[in-house]
């Protein structure tokens, strides 16, 4: 257990990190401002997060539905690219991480420094009327890159808005996307709803919040105020060369906007995704070699919750709930069909995150987040009820002093403070927390 | 040298009085714009303020239609057609007779709508209220909505029973009052005035290809065709026809028009069943009529 916890302890360190590169490949295009003369407020709320103009316009494939779709309507000169780019200095400091030289084997590790966050290189937009396609290259900060999305979408086929079909790798059918999240500190960036693993448990494949290789299927009404999807995808938390194996998980959701009078268009929705991936894998030459696709012993897990986003004026508020749950193997790190600790089963967690944001203009936006994760079931009996749960508050502002159909500028402003119950190396509470100041920018 | 100051100095006082006056002039028309932001809408049950659709417009709008709501905003070199100049308070989609101010719903209805082979977009998208107050907000800017009352809406009867007899009727109100001379003869917009047409602002604009596309920048329905082409569409050499052309010819009218269009109908069907070909009726050549 010591073990697992320490390995947790670098395992948050590098998470955050990874955070702060995975959040940040929101597809933001000012590509499609160029094309269609829009300014990037007329899709975005406040960029990269989407309004419900913005949201329509995904939906019908990159499409405005103005019959001058088509990339042949486009002048000669235009390119679908668009690149991004977030410059910063930031401040990460943890409480406890386990440390050679300190007397009781743990100390607090603090870091700060200029930094960049990587490249991300978009294109996407329509082929033909009904045909789109979007990739996103994303780069770390050594310039290696890796496909983030890439994918094709044929779209209102048979002229029904109904069928619309996508494949490749994608961002699941989250209403509230964490790709177009507008924070961008290493623990604040991400939602830990979406990534959430219990303490001890190795299932990453989980993670609603990574992009997946998959078939989704999207319907929705002609206004986009009704709409619902299905996606089968790949159990391989969206890496390459199928190394999940043969098994398949499927994600649905569904959501409903309306209108409510003077205060607008409200949506509320929800999503569930039921999976099988392996815990186990045929090896060659010994234990630390698997081959890649010889994974076995596949056991279940699950995330459902209900999701929407409601307006109250220059305030908004994200709602995510989720209840979780991992099969015993998952959770203890079992590789199926060996023995099971004494008494082993699922474990099961609930969470939830509201996220506020104060529009105070097209150009202005502050940030609220605040996220729970309570372990509801750990998988061995006796194990304190809640170890591994986790606490997050982020603050942050969102400046867009340039915001046109070129370009987007952004002064960016953040901190965040995390807790894990019993995640420090000595298995008493780990903390940590980022401040980020940075420029945000993309053309 | 004292000449060359003298001079200097008239240019000067001209540059400075002319500055002075059209800064004035400008604050003038600011300040009776801003009087204006008390316009209001009336959409049914729903009342538009112009003054709660400010943030609104500057988040959606303002790129094309621009801040005076001129239709020059930075996108409008891009696109053609050009954004709409709301202060001359012409508009294409009414439901009232030609010249005439559109109805409160009429503004509200396109916004929703968009226009089509326009970078128009649908706003359906925004709350109702939204769009009532964005109706307002686009009245506030021309000085029209003080002095005019909107025109009266035009009767439309209720759509007869499409027959055979009707479809050739209609082909020859088409022939007769001369659709074709920029619509083509088969409705493929390339009749002999088509090149040369251009707009109130002397802007080449093209008439409508029926073969081309299965929506109007003004609606989808039959009523909507209908109201078309007996309105018109202001500011373009798309007149109105109500003057021409009876109500019943009108539906006949719709009805032939409907059988150029790519998608199924009724009209097609049986358009197909008695061999009606587009373009003159069996006597005339179906080739271009000549002039
Ligand atoms: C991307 C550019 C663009 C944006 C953004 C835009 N419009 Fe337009 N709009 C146009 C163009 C272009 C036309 C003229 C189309 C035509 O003549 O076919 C137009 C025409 C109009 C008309 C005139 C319709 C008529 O009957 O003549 C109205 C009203 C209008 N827009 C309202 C709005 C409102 C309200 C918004 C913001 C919610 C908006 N527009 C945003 C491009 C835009
Ligand atoms: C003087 C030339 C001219 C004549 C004659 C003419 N039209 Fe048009 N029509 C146009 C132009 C130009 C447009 C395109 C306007 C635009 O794009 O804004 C148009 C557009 C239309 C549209 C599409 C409007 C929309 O909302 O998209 C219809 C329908 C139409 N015309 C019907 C008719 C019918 C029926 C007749 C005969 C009764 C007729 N037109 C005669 C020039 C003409």
């Amino acid at each position: 257990m010591t073990s697992a916890r320490k390995r947790f302890a670098s395992g948050v360190l590098l998470a955050s990190l990874f955070l702060l590169f995975a959040a940040r490949d929101a597809n933001a295009l000012p590509a499609f401002a160029r094309k269609y003369g829009l300014r990037c407020s007329a899709c975005h709320e406040a960029w990269p997060m989407l309004n419900y103009f913005g949201q329509k316009f995904k939906d019908n494939g990159y499409q405005l539905m103005n019959d001058r779709d088509a990339p042949i309507w486009q002048n000669n000169g235009y390119w679908p690219v668009t690149i991004r780019i977030t410059p910063s200095w930031h401040r990460e400091s943890t409480d406890k991480v386990a440390v050679d030289q300190a007397a009781s084997g743990q100390q607090r590790v603090t870091s700060h420094g200029f930094d960049v966050g990587g490249l991300d290189l978009l294109s996407g937009g329509t082929l033909d009327k009904n045909l789109s396609f979007l990739f996103v290259l994303s780069s770390d900060e050594n310039a290696a890159f890796h496909f983030e999305s890439v994918n094709a979408r044929f779209d209102n086929l048979f002229g029904s808005p109904w069928l619309n079909l996508k494949v490749g790798k994608f961002e699941l059918d989250n209403i509230v996307s964490e790709k177009r999240g507008l924070t961008l500190s290493s623990s604040g960036g991400g939602f830990q709803l979406y990534h959430f693993v219990p303490l001890g448990d190795n299932n990453f494949v989980g993670q609603i919040g990574d992009n997946q290789f998959g078939l989704e299927w999207l319907g929705h009404s002609a206004n986009d105020r009704t709409r619902i999807s299905a996606a089968l995808i790949n159990s391989s938390d969206g890496n390459v060369d199928l190394p999940g194996s043969n098994s398949y998980t499927g994600f649905f959701a569904g959501s409903q906007a309306f209108e409510l009078g003077k205060l607008g268009t409200q949506r509320v929705g929800f999503y569930a995704m039921v999976g099988q991936a392996p815990t186990n894998t045929l090896t060659s030459g010994g234990p630390d070699f698997p081959i890649a696709g010889g994974g076995f012993g596949n056991k279940n897990f699950s995330r459902e919750g209900f999701n929407g986003i409601f307006y109250l004026g220059k305030l908004d508020f994200q709602v995510v709930t989720q209840h979780g749950s991992d099969d015993a193997y998952f959770a203890t790190s079992t590789a199926a069909p060996g023995a099971l600790p004494a008494g082993a089963r699922s474990a099961v967690w609930n969470g939830a995150f509201v996220e506020t944001h104060y529009v105070y203009s097209p150009q202005l936006i502050f940030i609220q987040r605040s996220e729970w994760l309570r372990m509801s079931q750990q998988a061995i009996p006796g194990t304190p009820s809640n170890l591994g749960d986790i606490d997050n508050y982020v603050f942050g502002y969102r400046y867009m002093p340039i915001m046109n159909s070129r370009a987007g500028f952004a002064i960016h402003n953040e901190y965040s403070w995390i807790r894990q119950r019993g995640g420090a190396p000595d298995g008493t509470d780990l903390t940590s927390n980022s401040l980020f100041l940075g420029f945000d920018f993309d053309f | 040298m004292r000449r060359m100051m003298l001079n200097g100095s008239l240019v000067l006082t001209a540059v400075v009085t002319v500055a002075l006056c059209s800064f004035s002039w400008a604050q003038a028309t600011k300040a009776e714009e801003d009087r204006r932001l008390g316009m209001e809408s009336h959409i049914g049950k729903l009342t538009g303020h112009a003054a709660a659709a400010q943030g609104t417009y500057r988040r959606y709008c303002v790129g094309c239609h621009g801040v005076l709501g001129d239709g020059e905003g930075e996108n409008a070199q891009w696109l053609d057609p050009k954004p709409r100049n709301f202060t001359l308070g012409i508009f294409k989609c009414r439901s009232t007779t030609t010249g005439t101010l559109p109805l409160d719903s009429d503004l509200f209805d396109t916004i929703g709508r968009g226009l089509d082979s326009s970078n128009m977009p649908s706003w359906n998208p925004l709350s109702s209220q939204e769009r009532a107050d964005l109706a307002a907000y686009v009245k506030h800017f021309s000085a029209r909505w003080v002095t005019e009352k909107p025109g009266t809406p035009i009767e439309i009867p209720k759509k007869p029973e499409v027959t055979a007899e009707r479809l050739k009727a209609g082909q020859e109100v088409f022939q007769r009052v001369e659709c074709w001379k920029c619509h083509g003869p088969t409705g493929m917009g390339n009749g002999p005035s088509a090149a040369t047409l251009t707009d109130d602002q002397n802007r080449p604009i093209l008439p409508y290809n029926f073969h081309d596309g299965n929506r109007f920048k003004c609606g989808t329905t039959d009523e909507d065709l209908y109201r078309i082409f007996m309105t018109g569409l202001d500011g373009t050499p798309m007149p109105s026809w109500s003057d021409n052309i009876k109500p019943d010819e009108a539906w006949d009218l719709v009805f032939y028009l409907r059988t150029l269009q790519p998608m199924k109908s009724k009209a097609k069907e049986i358009a197909r069943q008695i061999g009606l070909k587009p373009g003159a009726p069996s006597a005339a050549p179906a080739s271009a009529p000549q002039q």
